[in-house]
This record gives C-alpha cells, sequence and structure tokens, in this order.
C-alpha cells in the first residue's frame, strides 16, 4: 500500500464519487482557479492544492469556482443537495462560517425536521480549521463545537490521511448534512492509503492505543499528540486507552463510556477553546453516566480562553501540545 | 399571449382560495387555536399567481416567510397546509413546520422561510441541479422588499448571473418590511441594482394580474432558454399587518380601505375578464362556492385532526444517526 498525505487522501475520495455518481459537484472559492483570468486553469486547486486535477478530469460543469460569496454558494450547495445533486462545496476556513452560517444551521440542517422527513440534504462542507500556520485569529479556529450543537448536522474531524479518505467518501454518500474538517497544518502527513474506495461508518470510535490507567479521547490532530504523549508514558509503565471518536455528531458515546469504566480516569484533548467545547460536553456526559467509575477528576487539555495569536511564540503557547496532554495524564493516573 | 380560458379559470381559483384561505386564517387566529406566528398574502395574490401559473411541477421555488400564497400558487395541498398551520400531525410537513415553513419538495415548493433572504441562495441551488441534470427546470425566488436588502439577496444575484442560472428573482414590494417603509429602507430600487448586475428586470404592477403573468413568462422563457437570471419588482399591496396581531398603527387609518376599494387584484381580475367577455359570471360564482366549501371543509377537519405524538418530537431529524 502506496504512502499518502492528507492532500492526496482527500483528492482521490472526491475523485472517486466523481467518477461513482454524476450528481457529485464540487464547488468553492478557487477549489480550480483561474475562472475569467489569462494564466492557467486549474491555476491552484484549492488554496492548499487539495482539489488539483479534479477540473481535468471533470470540467467546469462539475468543478464549480464561486465568487467570494460564502452565503450564496454553501446556500446554493445545501438547496442544490435539496433537489437532486450530492454537493461537496469547501468552505475555505471555517472561520468564515460567520458570513454563511444561516444557510447551514438554519436551512441545511433543518430542512429534514420542518418539512416532515420529507427533505433529503445530501450536502457536504468542506472546511479548513485550526492553528499552527501563524494564519492568526480569523484563519486558524476550532469551531467544530458550533456545528456540533445544531441537530440535523454530522460532523466529522479525521485524524489522519486513511481516516481522512474513508470518513470524505462516506460523507458524500450520506443522505444527511455533513460538515467535514481538515486541520490545515496535516495536508503534508501521510501514512498508507488505500487506492480503492472505502468507507469508515460515523458513529464509530476508533481506538488508537490500549492501556489500563488512563483514558484519553482525543479530536483531530490532537489524536496524534496523543498517541505520542501515551507512547512515551507507556516506557514509564502508565497506559493509556486513547480515544479518537472520528465524528462528533452521531457521537459514539458507548465506547467512551465503556473505556472510562475500565480506566476510571480520563483526560479529553480538544484543540477548541475550552467553553462549551467537545471536552466539556464529554466531561458532563462521563459525569452523568459514568462518575462512579472515576478515581479522579476529569482533566481538560485545551487552549485558553483567547483568540488565536499570531506571533509564533504565543502561538505555539497556544495550541495544546502532547506534553501538556502528558501532564494531565500524570495528574490523573497519581 | 392570450391566456386560454382554462388558465384564467385556474389563475382565478388560485387568487381566490388564497385569498379565503388567508381571511379565514385571520378569524381563526384571532380564536387563539392556531399557534405562533402567522403572516397574511392577501391583497398580493396576483403576484405569487401570475408567477406561478407559469412553472410546473420541474420547477422549484422558494418562499418567504408570508408563504401561503406562494404554496397555493405552486400546487400544495390546500387542506394539507391547513392542518399543517393548525400543528396537526397529518399537516402537509407533520406539524413540525408550521406556517413560517411550509414545504412540498414534491410540488417543487421549498419551503416558506422564517429568515427574511433566506430563499435566494437556496434557489439559486435549485436551478443549479435543474442545468446540471438538464431537466429544463426554472427556479424562482421570492422577496420581499424587506429581503432585497438582505446580502444573501445581492450576493445571490451575482451568483445566478455568474453561472449563468435559470433563475428568476421576484422582490414582493408591499411597501413594508414588518413596521417600517420601503420608501425609506431600500435605497435605489430593485430594478437598477438589477441592472447593476446585467440582469434583465422590470418593475411591474403587483395588483395585476395579466401584467406580473406577463412579465413573468418573459423571464421564465429567458430561464428556460438558458439566458440567465431575471428580476421582477412587483409593487403590491398587504391588507393585514406584517404578522397577525400587529396593529399596524405605521399606516394611514384608511390606507387598506383605499387599497381593497381601488386596487384589489380579484376586483381587477373580473373586471377585465368581463370587459372582454372571456368567462361568465357564473364560472365565478361557481369558483367562488367550491373554493368557500374547500377552505370550510379545510378548517373543520384540521380541527378535529390528531395531534402529533409525543414520538414525533425525536424523528425526522437525519435520515440515519
Amino acid at each position: 500500500m502506496a504512502k499518502k498525505s492528507v492532500r492526496q487522501a482527500i483528492n482521490e475520495a472526491l475523485a472517486s464519487e466523481m467518477r461513482r455518481d454524476p450528481r457529485v459537484v464540487i464547488m468553492g472559492e478557487d477549489i480550480a482557479g483561474g475562472m475569467g483570468a489569462p494564466g492557467e486553469d486549474d491555476a491552484w486547486g484549492g488554496p492548499l492544492g487539495v482539489t488539483k486535477g479534479l477540473l481535468g478530469e471533470f470540467g467546469r460543469d462539475r468543478v464549480l469556482d464561486t465568487p467570494i460569496t460564502e452565503s450564496a454558494f454553501i446556500g446554493a450547495a445545501a438547496g442544490a443537495a435539496a433537489t437532486g445533486l450530492r454537493p461537496v462545496a469547501e468552505l475555505m476556513f471555517v472561520d468564515f462560517m460567520g458570513v454563511c452560517f444561516d444557510q447551514i444551521y438554519n436551512q441545511a440542517a433543518k430542512f429534514r425536521y420542518m418539512f416532515g422527513g420529507k427533505a433529503v440534504t445530501p450536502l457536504v462542507v468542506r472546511t479548513m480549521y485550526g492553528a499552527g500556520l501563524r494564519a492568526a485569529s480569523q484563519h486558524s479556529q476550532c469551531l467544530y463545537p458550533m456545528f456540533t450543537h445544531i441537530p440535523g448536522l454530522k460532523v466529522v474531524i479525521p485524524s489522519s490521511a486513511y481516516e481522512a479518505k474513508g470518513l470524505l467518501i462516506q460523507a458524500i454518500r450520506d443522505d444527511d448534512p455533513v460538515v467535514f474538517f481538515e486541520h490545515k497544518a496535516m495536508y503534508d502527513e501521510e501514512e498508507e492509503v488505500p487506492d480503492e474506495a472505502y468507507t469508515i461508518p460515523f458513529g464509530e470510535a476508533n481506538i488508537t492505543r490500549e492501556g489500563d490507567d488512563v483514558t484519553v479521547v482525543a479530536f483531530g490532530r490532537m489524536v496524534q499528540f496523543a498517541n505520542q504523549a501515551a507512547d512515551k508514558l507507556a516506557k514509564e509503565g502508565i497506559t493509556c486507552t486513547v480515544i479518537d471518536p472520528r465524528t462528533t455528531s452521531p457521537l459514539d458515546e458507548d465506547t467512551i463510556l465503556e473505556e472510562v469504566a475500565a480506566t476510571g480516569r480520563l483526560v479529553v484533548v480538544d484543540e477548541a477553546s475550552p467553553r462549551c467545547n467537545m471536552a466539556t460536553d464529554i466531561s458532563a456526559l462521563v459525569a452523568q453516566r459514568a462518575f462512579s467509575a472515576l478515581k479522579a477528576p476529569v482533566r481538560m487539555v485545551t487552549p485558553p480562553h483567547t483568540p488565536v495569536p499570531f506571533a509564533a511564540d504565543l502561538e505555539d503557547l497556544y495550541i495544546p501540545g502532547p506534553a501538556q496532554i502528558e501532564q494531565a495524564i500524570r495528574e490523573v493516573a497519581a | 399571449m392570450q391566456l386560454s380560458r382554462e388558465d384564467l379559470l385556474k389563475a382565478y381559483r388560485q387568487m381566490k382560495t388564497i385569498r379565503v384561505f388567508e381571511e379565514r386564517l385571520h378569524d381563526e387566529f384571532a380564536t387563539g387555536d392556531i399557534p405562533g406566528f402567522v403572516h397574511l398574502y392577501a391583497g398580493e395574490e396576483a403576484s405569487g399567481v401570475g408567477v406561478c401559473l407559469n412553472l410546473n411541477d420541474n420547477d422549484y421555488i422558494a418562499s418567504t416567510h408570508r408563504g401561503h400564497g406562494h404554496c397555493i400558487a405552486k400546487g400544495c395541498d390546500v387542506s394539507g397546509m391547513m392542518h399543517e398551520i393548525f400543528g396537526r400531525a397529518d399537516g402537509l410537513c407533520g406539524g413540525k413546520g408550521g406556517s413560517m415553513h411550509i414545504a412540498d419538495l414534491e410540488r417543487g415548493m421549498m419551503g416558506a422561510n422564517g429568515i427574511v433572504g433566506g430563499g435566494p441562495p437556496l434557489i439559486c441551488g435549485a436551478a443549479l441541479t435543474a442545468k446540471t441534470l438538464g431537466t429544463g427546470g426554472v427556479a424562482v425566488a421570492f422577496v420581499g422588499d424587506g429581503g432585497s436588502n438582505q446580502g444573501t439577496t445581492m450576493e445571490s444575484l451575482n451568483l445566478a448571473k455568474v453561472w449563468n442560472l435559470p433563475v428568476i428573482f421576484v422582490v414582493e414590494d408591499n411597501g413594508y418590511a414588518e413596521a417600517t417603509s420601503s420608501s425609506w429602507a431600500v435605497a435605489g430600487d430593485a430594478v437598477r441594482r438589477a441592472a447593476g448586475y446585467d440582469i434583465p428586470a422590470q418593475q411591474v404592477d403587483g395588483h395585476d394580474f395579466f401584467a406580473v403573468n406577463e412579465v413573468a413568462r418573459e423571464a421564465v422563457e429567458r430561464a428556460r432558454a438558458g439566458d440567465g437570471p431575471s428580476l421582477l419588482h412587483v409593487k403590491l399591496s398587504r391588507y393585514y399587518g406584517h404578522f397577525e396581531g400587529d396593529a399596524m398603527t405605521y399606516r394611514d387609518p384608511d390606507e387598506v380601505s383605499k387599497l381593497r376599494q381601488d386596487k384589489d387584484c380579484l376586483d381587477l381580475f373580473q373586471k377585465r375578464v368581463n370587459e372582454a367577455g372571456l368567462l361568465e359570471p357564473a364560472q365565478f360564482e361557481e369558483i367562488d362556492r367550491d373554493v368557500a366549501t374547500l377552505i370550510d371543509d379545510a378548517v373543520a377537519s384540521a380541527r378535529a385532526a390528531p395531534v402529533p405524538s409525543a414520538q414525533d418530537l425525536l424523528t425526522d431529524v437525519y435520515v440515519s444517526y
């Protein structure tokens, strides 16, 4: 099996589903690039090259560059999904949700319920999130808790290239609106990824490390940091179960509760701002349903309650890393 | 183009159905038995019907919070609508949408919308589907004068033009966005705004069914021919408040009675048809009787219909979860 980057894995998922189903179209700002300009077609292939090459295979009718009007084209993707297409729209940075959120959370998310179960809205919104590229406060946030909050949306946060391909294919084949989060610092990370199409079901957590002492739940890029911390501590005899829930909605509550019941100790690692994030959500879940199993207080590893800073030294301080996770594990294991 | 007698009868039946539906809702709402917010379309019938007479089930519309008229004009089941507005389990949306979210995708009705300006982006998507799959369909976004100011509408005009989509934007300007006059709130005007996007646009008297129907036909033909979006600025009047319960203290006390006297779209329709000798008075009377019965029956059956069950609270959120 060949090693592929997260970027390649996502590109392959899009290409395979576009080949498989003519109703799949992709749209977004400069997902090809070069529209109306004198230079090359497919000039960008997305701001970080994720959709590069799809224009050549599928043409302008299915690879739709848009003006910078997120409300119009995210809404158009929702309307197209409700009327027979299976669009994958790229919201370049999730921070831009502020200029189009109505079309996602009031429109697409609620069609099915408001219309008495008669609407099917197979929409995927791919979006880039996360800190680490010195992109500052308006291009670095982890806003998945805000989408997770909305009934009617599914929220996916892949933690690696293999995960990204399988989860994106599942998202495109899924009949509900899905928001798919891609960490901007992970596109070049590689691992073995099959050439053929495969799906990873939603709501089924992946256990990336097995251990007896502490359960660690982490999301997206934080999964690899949690794995690093777990691997280091294992050498000292502290073993961790690391859970990657893969999707925050639906959330695999059973796996989390079972593993906490087994270890009695929980650390939740979340790159999102600390109030009302996935760490608080899972802490509440465990407090409510596994309280008697807990041998120590739950620890949450998150950034501080600040915007994401620009300066490199400040951003490095902001992002939760393996050292903080290790520290939290030691504290609950003590 | 001359409308057939069949078209005229259909148009009158729909306009009359909307009028009686809305006037009856005005009375029923006053009993306290209808939950939530209700925004009535009475007075504006010539617009929805004039536009939608050019459409078929293959075409889509997106509506506004003032959506009952658009639903009826697009062919939604009238009794199912009444049941929905009463919050009944067998309403068009199972009682989960209500007045502000009535929809019937099978009839190409993408929903009333509780968000002012919510519809135009969605209708660009319906038009994209039609274009991509080659269905031959067109898509119509109704917005009010208030909605015409929203960024979503501006963005959608731009996208529809850039993507050359088969869209018709219908700005129904009833003079008031809630309690604020469009003469104050709308800078410039809709036709000149559309011209800024190189989108063909016309203003039309929305009290005149024939005028609306004619300009809408041109716009729909343009869209079906692949020649892109159009905009209609329809000047019309609403007979009731922004919502039921609105005392309308922002209007002249005799404004509505004058409009009913001089500009009523049903009166103008009948006068025009009678003068041209196109329909017999007995044909209008027959439709009036049918409509009265239809609405009476719809209200009676809605009142008697079951409310949703407790289990219905949790269903229809996802296809699978």
